[in-house]
């Protein structure tokens, strides 16, 4: 096989020098993986690691001990030098948790915690579940037991849904709306209220009036929250853009998913966030280094002959690994400086140690690993 | 067409609708989360909430055409408020972003006024046939369960009429079936399991077809030694050719055992007929690629033993596995 390029050593100082590194890249590229062999390499190296993981396929999650997790890291024990452990977000249980830290009094947190339109936000407000893989990133980032922290993010079609969704949050909960509704509390121009409750009337109209009711207390309940609501998600952005986050892309050589890494990759860069490594998943091997239009003609003149059939299969991979590498170079030149690092089809799918170790195979090199 | 991100959902899309309009079923696609290659597939610029013709009928080989059209809650939305006369409140609802505090409170409103266009469109008769490329994975699951959920949090009003309306064309096999698409990969496969037992348990929604996209065809020769082929074929390899040769049909081989393992597999654990496209060993995917796989359904169409609807997951004796 040609054209196996061997890992350089930039994951490597990042795994063993970073603070944080967040994956990201759209759904089914094999981001989990990517987070866990990650955290498991950090782990090796003597660091204490931790991996927060958002939906990890049932059998990696068992791999990594996952199985019935709560929202609290646990350790994973294994032959490495420093500490390994997982968690798997839990978006309810974290937002509870902001509720209760951010509540004036026990009874205010009840009520929100209460209130059917709040136990409807985890589940329906978009941008939520990133928020909340941000809030539990700044939490352990707050805990001094781990120096490392591999975070996995949601498999989102827009790409900044993580960087955006705490904004998204406070934007919503300081809505035109919500001002509206509190109102009458508050003792606000009779003409303002009295457009809120045709507002309000046309609302329940449609959606019917206990909808409406059971905004009005959640926004009601609330108030007076939003001030250390906003101050944290202020936070949560500045660590996503400080210095010792890296942000590493993962995604699969297909045409589709690449053209949503590179819209990614294009956001993140407009908002000054560099891309410190681009791994890609699942890259068919080069078998040959010559053209599949020569080796397609071989396999026509052999036509269904055993040697035509064998022609006809090294064109089709060869005619595979060109496209993979042409779909790759726009989104290798975006990235630029950050390195590339391809992982090829494995031979199963990865839902063990050994399988991690696999991947590590292709992503840190083999002579800086030993000790 | 529901499926995990990643399984080539929209080009099964594009594929079903152009095999429907061989047929000569005028075909309307409908997409709901833009941004996919859905026209590129079919050599068209990208479409928006607007009808446009992607591949149009009346050709020598008598098909219909294949539409397509983007909806999003937001104009849905509009559209309904409009349509309910209330037109004045609209454009501030939609704009103001009300929309999502309204979701919110009720959870599902948005897929509710998605699905109730697609239940208007149904009724208008615009098309014969109306392919939704549902949103990814585990999402089609609460984007299906919508119309329950609110008929639950909501007990009066317009918006619990339309979803009454729509549970009644999710529960009507004749009107509406899902088809899912998976890759012969474990994960997908796994994935595709649950998502059907899930959606005949808690939706009650009728399953056709399931759609395994991406399997490797078979090539004469992938067993025999280079060198023994040449010799057969009075042929001569160049230098490290045979090596080349070995390894990549060494691949082949084995990536189609992993492929059949999944495939038996899903047979023996969901009995639904198959669907299965080949894998396409192109550059760039275009009309004539969508028009090859369009074939390939077709034939796996016709050789289905039990008609698409007629199969249930649960259902006692149902035959499993697919027409092979």
């Amino acid at each position: 096989m040609s054209a196996t390029h061997p890992p350089t050593a930039a994951l490597l100082q990042l795994v063993r020098d970073a603070r944080i590194i967040v994956c990201t890249g759209s759904g089914g590229v094999g981001k989990t993986t990517t987070a866990a062999v990650l955290a498991l390499e950090g782990a090796r190296l003597g660091r204490r690691a931790v991996v927060v993981t958002i939906d990890p396929a049932r059998r990696l999650a068992d791999a990594l001990g996952l199985e019935g997790l709560t929202n609290t890291a646990s350790r994973i024990d294994g032959p490495w030098r420093g500490e390994l452990w997982a968690l798997m977000l839990d978006t309810k249980s974290t937002f509870d948790d902001l509720v209760v830290k951010h509540a004036e009094s026990p009874e205010q947190a009840e009520g929100i915690l209460a209130n059917r339109f709040y136990r409807n936000i985890s589940g329906a407000l978009s941008g939520t579940q990133e928020y909340m893989a941000m809030e539990k990133l700044y939490e352990l980032h707050e805990d001094t037991d781990f120096d490392l922290i591999v975070v996995d993010t949601p498999p989102t079609r827009n790409a900044l849904d993580f960087l955006e969704a705490p904004r998204r949050l406070t934007h919503f909960l300081d809505h035109k709306l919500f001002r509206i509704i509190i109102a009458p509390t508050r003792g606000v121009l009779r003409a303002a209220t009295y457009a809120a409750q045709t507002f309000l009337r046309t609302v329940s109209r449609v959606v019917g009036g206990e909808v409406v009711d059971d905004a009005i207390t959640f926004f009601r309940a609330f108030e007076g929250m939003e001030q250390g609501f906003k101050e944290r998600a202020a936070k949560v952005i500045d660590l996503l853009t400080h210095d010792e986050t890296s942000f590493v892309l993962v995604t699969a050589p297909r045409r589709d998913v690449v053209e949503e890494a590179t819209y990614f990759a294009t956001r993140l860069g407009e908002a000054d966030i560099p891309v410190r490594a681009l791994i890609v998943n699942r890259m068919h091997p080069h078998f040959s280094s010559a053209a599949p239009g020569a080796l397609r003609e071989r396999a026509r003149t052999l036509d269904r002959s055993d040697l035509g059939g064998l022609y006809a299969n090294l064109a089709d991979f060869a005619q595979v690994a060109a496209n993979e590498e042409a779909h790759l170079q726009g989104l290798s030149q975006r990235v630029a400086p950050a390195p590339v690092f391809r992982v090829p089809f494995l031979r199963s799918d990865v839902h063990d140690l050994d399988g991690l170790a696999e991947v590590a195979r292709h992503l840190f090199p083999h002579d800086l690993r030993a000790g | 067409m529901a499926g995990k991100g990643g399984v080539g959902k929209t080009t099964v899309s594009a594929s079903l609708a152009r095999a429907a309009a061989r047929c000569g079923l005028t075909t309307l696609v409908i997409e709901v989360e833009g941004k996919s290659g859905l026209a590129t597939l079919f050599g068209q610029p990208p479409f928006d909430y607007d009808e446009v013709v992607l591949s149009p009928g009346g050709g020598p080989d008598g098909a219909s055409d294949v539409r397509a059209r983007t909806l999003t809650p937001d104009d849905a939305l509009i559209e309904y408020l409009e349509d309910h006369g209330m037109h004045r409140i609209s454009r501030r609802l939609a704009s103001s972003g009300a929309l999502d505090v309204v979701a919110t409170a009720a959870p599902g409103i948005k897929d509710i006024l998605i699905l109730g266009k697609v239940k208007q469109l149904e009724r208008s008769g615009t098309a014969d046939l109306i392919l939704l490329d549902a949103p990814a994975a585990g999402h089609a699951i609460s984007f299906l369960r919508s119309p329950r959920g609110l008929l639950d949090a909501v007990s009066v009003g317009p918006i619990r009429t339309q979803a009454q309306d729509v549970l009644d064309l999710l529960d009507d096999p004749a009107r509406c079936q899902v088809l899912l698409v998976t890759l012969p990969e474990e994960t997908p496969v796994n994935e595709l399991i649950e998502t059907a037992y899930s959606l005949e348990e808690d939706v009650g929604v009728s399953l056709g077809p399931v759609v395994v996209n991406g399997l490797y065809p078979e090539l004469p020769g992938l067993g025999t030694d280079p060198e023994v082929a040449a010799g057969a074929a009075g042929a001569h390899l160049l230098p490290g050719e045979g090596a080349e040769l070995r390894a990549a049909a060494q691949f082949r081989r084995h990536r189609m055992e992993l492929q059949a393992e999944q495939l038996a597999r899903l047979s023996g654990e969901l009995p639904l007929p198959q669907i299965r496209l080949p894998f396409l060993f192109t550059a760039d995917l275009g009309p004539e690629h969508v028009d090859l796989l369009a074939r390939t359904a077709l034939a796996d169409i016709e050789a289905l033993t039990e008609l698409p609807g007629t199969a249930a997951v649960g259902a006692p004796g149902a035959e499993p596995g697919g027409a092979r």
